[in-house]
């Protein structure tokens, strides 16, 4: 059920000021996740109020990129004309933000060398505004 | 003043079929009709009417009656109603009417889900999606990756068990060879057709660990279940059901942030609120629009542990209909149609009546199912269930 009428072959997001930084951090490499300077804490999806403490000190803040994939799946269903069959795609919790867990794909490897735990880090792929965080294994 | 107890009084169900062309708000009018014959109420009796998900103007055949709709349609004096889908599930329209009823805010509620996915993706034209070019709210978390479906975010939980637990797709086929078993001894199920454990492993995979079989198919029918007060049952003459306990959670409604899904909270929940067990059920009636989901209800249920729901369902006997734990015996959404939700707590009420004819579930001695669960929803959202003939 695509239910975008897009041209790209993937769906974009809307850009709006709670989501900006996520999807254009791409473009100086940092991947922004919301952050509280008053408790610590990550917010995501990025709001304007920390979901720990309800703090509105909260900005998106560069972590390291870094992450292990949580669980995945490997998708074979064309859920639109052309799509390209089989990808992976995964949830990958990240390093140095606790509780913060992005859906994603796992790109640069066979889909059957993709495994829970495997630990993974962020390349950038630019769609015109977007910056799409997608995840390729990392070096051992 | 003694609290106020719910009951299920009626329940109704139109035909249920693909492409179908009767108009849905006719649907709903069937399946309200069949209710209230076998409740024996008029409509002059009904004040209060509940619905999920309420109308949504932008997926017409997801939901295409609303609660507005129906109280207009069947000129109902309303003393209370409600309908959207910012509630724990689909089921949790009924908890709503439950929770009504006993607060005295109404009488008699009818509780409807009227679905219409396979007739709009026939007819665009008059059922148009309306599309945007450009993903928001929580989907813009999942769209860029082309993780477009709910099976995909699902085989994402199913796939921790595999991997964790050691869950095979012969174990996982289970849910869906019962569940078209069953549908074969229900005149009104959607698919008729047996399921071998061959074709089953031969289907074409959708989102590992999820084959074809694995997921609903889009269906058109209207479920109508009527919530009727403690103190109002003299105006009733079928055998009430009653609501003995209930249970709903939210998870993070973006998936992903959520460590497990909704149904493990919530079956936990549902054991506090009662003093029966999950040993006292002699029927499960559980969501399985994926397979998966099902299999997740069994362990958060307490029928077996978690992680051991593979090993609970291998091979299939104690989920057959003269097993421990007859399970969907109505053919559940993988056989009898995406009734979304409703079909659960239906056929529930339906075993515990022994109205269920062919597939009547008959424990030892010979008796009619005394208690049931039916469950409803997947993901972020959970609601429970337990009914009683009392």
């Amino acid at each position: 059920m695509a239910g975008y009428n897009t041209s790209s072959s993937r769906p974009l997001p809307r850009l709006d000021s709670d989501n900006r930084a996520f999807w254009t951090g791409g473009e100086a490499g940092e991947l922004r996740i919301h952050h509280c300077a008053d408790c610590g804490g990550w917010t995501h999806p990025p709001k304007p109020v920390c979901r720990h403490c309800l703090s509105e000190h909260v900005a998106p803040k560069a972590v390291s990129g870094t992450g292990v994939i949580d669980t995945y799946t490997i998708n074979h269903q064309k859920w639109f004309p052309g799509m390209e069959v089989p990808f992976v795609i995964a949830r990958v919790a990240l390093d140095g933000a606790p509780g913060v867990i992005l859906t994603t794909n796992i790109v640069g490897s066979p889909v059957e060398a993709v495994d829970i735990g495997d630990k993974v880090r962020v390349k950038f792929e630019a769609h015109g505004d977007v910056w799409l965080p997608l995840f390729e294994k990392a070096a051992a | 003043m003694k609290p106020i107890e719910a009951y299920i009084s009626g329940v109704g169900q139109s035909e249920v079929g693909m492409r179908l062309t009767r108009h849905p708000l006719l649907l709903t009018v069937d399946a309200v009709k069949e209710a209230l014959a076998e409740a024996g109420l008029s409509i002059a009796q009904i004040d209060g009417v509940s619905t999920y998900p309420g109308k949504v103007p932008a997926m017409p055949g997801f939901s295409p009656v609303g609660a507005d709709e129906l109280v207009d349609a069947l000129g109902i004096r309303a003393t209370w109603y409600a309908g959207g889908g910012e509630i724990t599930s689909q089921l949790g329209a009924v908890v709503a009417a439950a929770a009504a009823v006993r607060a005295g805010l109404a009488r008699h509620v009818i509780c409807f889900r009227t679905v219409y996915e396979a007739a709009a993706v026939a007819r665009p034209d008059e059922y148009p999606v309306q599309r945007g070019d450009r993903a928001t709210g929580n989907s813009q978390w999942f769209s860029p990756f082309n993780a477009l479906s709910a099976a995909t975010w699902t085989a994402q939980y199913a796939m921790r068990h595999v991997k964790k637990y050691g869950l095979t797709r012969e174990q996982l086929a289970q849910i869906a060879l019962t569940d078209r078993k069953h549908a074969l001894l229900n005149p009104r199920a959607m698919i008729r057709e047996p399921l071998t454990m061959d074709g089953y492993l031969a289907a074409r995979m959708i989102s590992d660990p999820l084959c074809l079989f694995d997921c609903d198919r889009f269906s058109d029918a209207s479920t109508v279940l009527i919530v009727s007060a403690g103190d109002a049952l003299d105006e009733v003459q079928c055998t009430p059901v009653r609501i003995a306990a209930m249970a709903g959670s939210v998870e993070r409604l973006s998936w992903d942030q959520a460590e497990w899904m909704a149904c493990y909270a919530t079956g936990r929940d549902l054991w506090k609120r009662t003093d029966y067990k999950p040993a006292d059920v002699d029927t499960a009636q559980l969501y399985d629009g994926f397979s998966f989901q099902c299999l997740a209800w069994i362990e958060s249920l307490g029928f077996c542990d978690v992680g051991e729901g593979g090993k609970f369902i291998e091979g299939g006997t104690r989920i057959a209909l003269d097993g421990e734990l007859p399970l969907n015996t109505f053919g559940g959404q993988l056989g009898a149609g995406r009734l979304h939700g409703f079909g659960f707590a239906h056929e529930a009420v339906t075993q515990l009546r022994g109205n269920a004819g062919e597939r009547q579930v008959r424990r030892a001695g010979g008796r009619a199912p005394r208690v049931a669960v039916a469950a409803s929803g997947g993901g972020p959202l959970a609601t429970a269930l337990l009914l009683t003939r009392d």
